[in-house]
């Protein structure tokens, strides 16, 4: 069974943009413990990254050589990491998502299926961190729940996307929706926080990352993760 | 932690504490943390396990620098995994060191305020990627090759942390050479940007041992002790006899007209290091300490609230962890 | 201790299943939640382990700082406790 082009590069995309930001944290985090947890987690997802866009073609002619436009990630793991609030929204926003998405298609065939089903196990437990923070901040003191709220409602409205139906997956995106939504409702409950209000996408750009529109900020993080690569054609590395 | 049962007077006073810490160091023994110690040798090993945990964590920054622009994924995988290490030991050394009677606090108090030191090699700049390489080679080998033998080092907790960090260690080196092989075979502009790299690296990894041994006013006495197992110089020239042939291996060269192979002392004769320029890194003028402390600082303070806000959740939940799972 | 700092904790590993959990280091968390992942992070990725236990470090109780005390001294006098006491004829085996 051949892996479906569009879904492999989506998830790829997804998990190699979200990487490349957590990877921005590097000798910044807030205390050494969660250095080395970001970076496990980054490390997870540039796994899951290479896996997949190695399914469909040369990993480093996809991750390095595309224009902007050609990357199909959603716009969430694109969002600059804000403060360490905002990093953590924007893990439990998508790795909720993912776990919910890649629990469904491990139960498929082929190689998709196959690397679902080990990456599920990883993104559990990349849910269960932002979890954890997600109710300490919010549970914390004022002013973290100030801060939590503020990422949680900045980052909503590019949930949107993560339930566009992506070709070649066979899921069913509404039921997907409505678990991810039960979910991300739990836990920011139990953090002492309510639900974002307010649309999950806006009419212009938010939630078109799939048919490679981008934020502005895409642009500039990109130049950065490829320069150097493309400042030598040709060579290895 | 605490102690339960009392000390034990068996008529000796300060002098027969004395005599038993000399005797296990004599009989090589690991001094452990609630044994008695000179008070000497605990400032020392603070000191030294507190500028080494440092060293670590600073040295994240000049390799970071490289992780969101490394030319293929591979490498930026390994990368990561590296200075992710990095930080894995530091907090090893922290730990050692606490078993001492400092907090971790106290420690990063005295770094921020510029009390306690770090590496200076930590201070030179990572100008292109190569010099993620150069680090990995010589940077990490140096470290190799001084931490080697911390890991019989006469403080048992320093010793086991070492133990895990040179086993954990024994990739970066290796990454590093790999690193520097592929651009030294690769394209022109790849090559001349690796001999650019070690260039620069080399004199500075050769002054990571510190100064030469008649000028180290620490030296002698951590050898006592059995902290130190080396002296400066005998373990710069192993350095030295390990890199020569491992440049030529590389197709690289090493920025030393007087490196040169000694038949009668049986090792490779190096020209002078300049420890105007190490002292001149040391007081703080190097190229890079100001950037590299001001980073560190910025993290600790814009992640306070961070801390902050997990320390006032675990106050409030106090309660509940109680009733958690127990162990089995 | 400032408010914001994490006690301390220590980290018990067990390295395969049929093995007692052993010490691996310590670290820092605000709670036993987070010491659990924090451990798991840092002392088993590269799969060091198969379970974790961590303890705060304030509740561990120790027998006196010098471990050649009456404590422990008795216990040397009887080698008989241990196997190689005895003498077995050269031959004899699953003994």
């Amino acid at each position: 069974m051949s892996v479906p082009r569009t879904a492999a590069l989506a998830l790829g995309d997804d998990a190699l943009i979200l990487s490349q930001r957590l990877g921005e944290w590097a000798g910044h985090a807030p205390v050494l413990e969660e250095e080395v947890a970001l970076a496990n987690i980054a490390l997870d997802l540039l796994g899951q990254a290479r896996a997949l866009l190695s399914m469909v073609g040369d990993e480093d002619e996809l991750a390095y050589l595309r224009e902007e436009r050609e990357f199909t990630n959603v716009q969430l793991v694109e969002r600059p990491n804000g403060d360490f609030a905002h990093t953590i929204a924007r893990q439990l926003y998508f790795s909720t998502w993912q776990e919910l998405l890649y629990g469904r298609l491990a139960t498929g065939e082929g190689a998709l299926a196959e690397l679902a089903a080990k990456a599920v196990k990883e993104v559990a437990y990349h849910r269960d961190h932002a979890e954890q923070w997600t109710l300490r901040l919010g549970d914390g003191t004022e002013l973290s729940h100030e801060r939590m709220r503020t990422a949680l409602a900045a980052l909503w409205r590019y949930t949107g996307e993560l339930f566009q139906p992506v070709e070649g997956l066979e899921v069913d995106w509404e039921e997907l929706r409505e678990e991810w939504t039960r979910r991300i409702t739990d836990v920011v409950e139990r953090a002492g926080l309510s639900l974002p209000e307010g649309p999950q996408g806006t009419s212009w750009a938010a939630g078109a990352g799939r048919q490679g529109i981008h934020t502005e900020p895409f642009g500039r993080m990109l130049a950065e993760m490829q320069h150097l690569h493309r400042s030598h054609p040709g060579a290895s590395w | 932690m605490t102690t339960l049962l009392p000390e034990t007077d068996q008529g000796g006073g300060p002098e027969a504490y004395e005599k038993a810490f000399d005797a296990a160091i004599a009989a090589d023994e690991r001094i452990e943390p609630r044994d008695w110690m000179p008070d000497a040798y605990r400032a020392t090993l603070i000191r030294q396990m507190a500028q080494h945990a440092h060293s670590e964590i600073i040295g994240m920054q000049p390799e970071a620098n490289w992780i969101t622009r490394a030319p293929s994924l591979r490498r930026k995988a390994i990368l990561m995994a590296k200075v992710q290490d990095e930080a894995g030991h530091g907090l090893y050394l922290y730990s050692a060191a606490e078993t001492l009677g400092v907090s971790r606090d106290e420690l990063l108090d005295k770094l921020h305020s510029g009390r306690q030191k770090y590496s200076s090699i930590f201070n030179y700049p990572t100008l292109t990627w190569a010099d993620v390489g150069a680090i990995g080679w010589l940077v990490d080998g140096a470290a190799i090759t001084n931490q080697v033998p911390l890991c019989r080092c006469s403080y048992g907790p320093y010793a086991r942390a070492m133990v895990r960090v040179c086993k954990e260690e024994s990739f970066h080196q290796r990454q590093g050479y790999e690193l520097l092989l592929a651009l030294s075979r690769g394209t022109p502009a790849q090559h001349a940007m690796a001999q650019d790299a070690v260039n620069r690296w080399w004199w500075p990894s050769l002054m990571m041992f510190g100064p030469p041994d008649d000028a180290s006013k620490h030296s002698a006495r951590s050898m006592a002790w059995k902290i130190k197992r080396h002296s400066n110089d005998e373990l710069r020239q192993r350095f030295v006899d390990i890199c020569v042939p491992q440049a030529e291996s590389l197709g690289l060269t090493l920025p030393d007209p007087e490196l040169r192979w000694n038949e009668e002392r049986g090792h490779y004769d190096h020209g002078p290091i300049d420890w105007d320029e190490f002292n001149e890194v040391l007081r703080g003028n190097g190229p890079c300490n100001e950037q590299r402390l001001e980073q560190r600082r910025r993290a600790h303070e814009e992640g306070a609230w961070v801390r902050e806000a997990a320390a006032a959740y675990a106050h409030k939940h106090r309660e509940q962890g109680r009733n958690g799972r127990t162990a089995a | 201790m400032t408010t914001s700092e994490w006690p301390l904790w220590e980290v018990f590993v067990r390295s395969r299943r049929g093995l007692s959990h052993t010490h691996a280091g310590s670290l820092h968390a605000p709670d036993a939640e987070m010491a659990l992942r924090n451990a798991r992070d840092l002392y088993t990725r590269r799969s060091e382990g198969v379970s974790i236990w961590v303890v705060p470090s304030a509740a561990i109780t120790a027998s006196s700082p010098d471990e050649k005390d009456p404590f422990f001294e008795p216990a040397a006098d009887k080698p008989y406790r241990h196997p190689t006491f005895y003498e077995v004829p050269e031959g004899v085996r699953h003994l």
